[in-house]
């Protein structure tokens, strides 16, 4: 499923434009990324919170080649599903 | 932010709807993305990033506070991995 997808389904359930739809969830996820990228976290009820976690420097190790290498210091965005989302989940037999 | 911050900082920024109208399309969106990953469907946000379900086995485990031990039923997980844009977004110094 991708944006387009979404929106279509968005669209179907709604009956505004798929213009405007399309344009709000593009809003949507701008709002969420401009939340996160403040530092501040985002929780969705019922889905799930996005975080913004610090990762401090460390060395580290290029896989293909084995030079050690320095990982920055980052931030880094979690996901961390809400209990409705992980019981959803698992309420279907898998496919 | 939570999902009622969401649906006010969105109803500033588009024009044309109401505040109730980004309501319905953000609770769509959401329960649209669980539909789809219930199905063990990907969810994909292009700059965003992408909802993934993996299985987990059945495992033996043990009740940390008592010690007895379970089995621990297989499962299934929903993973995320962060979009590029935001990865770098993320990362500009602030």
């Amino acid at each position: 499923m991708t944006k387009a997808d979404i929106v279509e389904l968005v669209f179907e359930k709604v009956g505004f434009s798929k213009k405007d739809v399309a344009a709000v969830i593009e809003e949507i996820f701008e709002s969420i990324k401009t939340t996160l990228e403040k530092g501040e976290k985002v929780k969705i009820s019922g889905f799930g919170n996005f975080n913004i976690r610090q990762k401090r420097a460390r060395r580290g190790r290029n896989p293909q080649t084995g030079t050690e290498i320095t990982i920055d210091e980052r931030r880094v965005m979690t996901f961390k599903a809400s209990q409705l989302l992980k019981k959803s989940i698992n309420s279907q037999p898998s496919a | 932010m939570t999902k009622s911050e969401l649906i006010e900082a969105v109803a500033s920024k588009v024009n044309n709807f109401s505040r109730k109208d980004i309501e319905i399309i953000v609770e769509t969106l959401f329960n649209s993305m669980t539909e789809s990953l219930s199905k063990g469907d990907k969810v994909e946000i292009r700059g965003f990033g992408s909802f993934k379900i993996k299985a987990r086995d059945g495992r033996q485990g043990r009740n940390p506070k008592s010690g007895e031990n379970i089995f621990i039923e297989s499962k299934r997980v929903p993973f995320f991995k962060a979009g590029k844009e935001i990865r770098e977004r993320i990362n500009k110094i602030s």
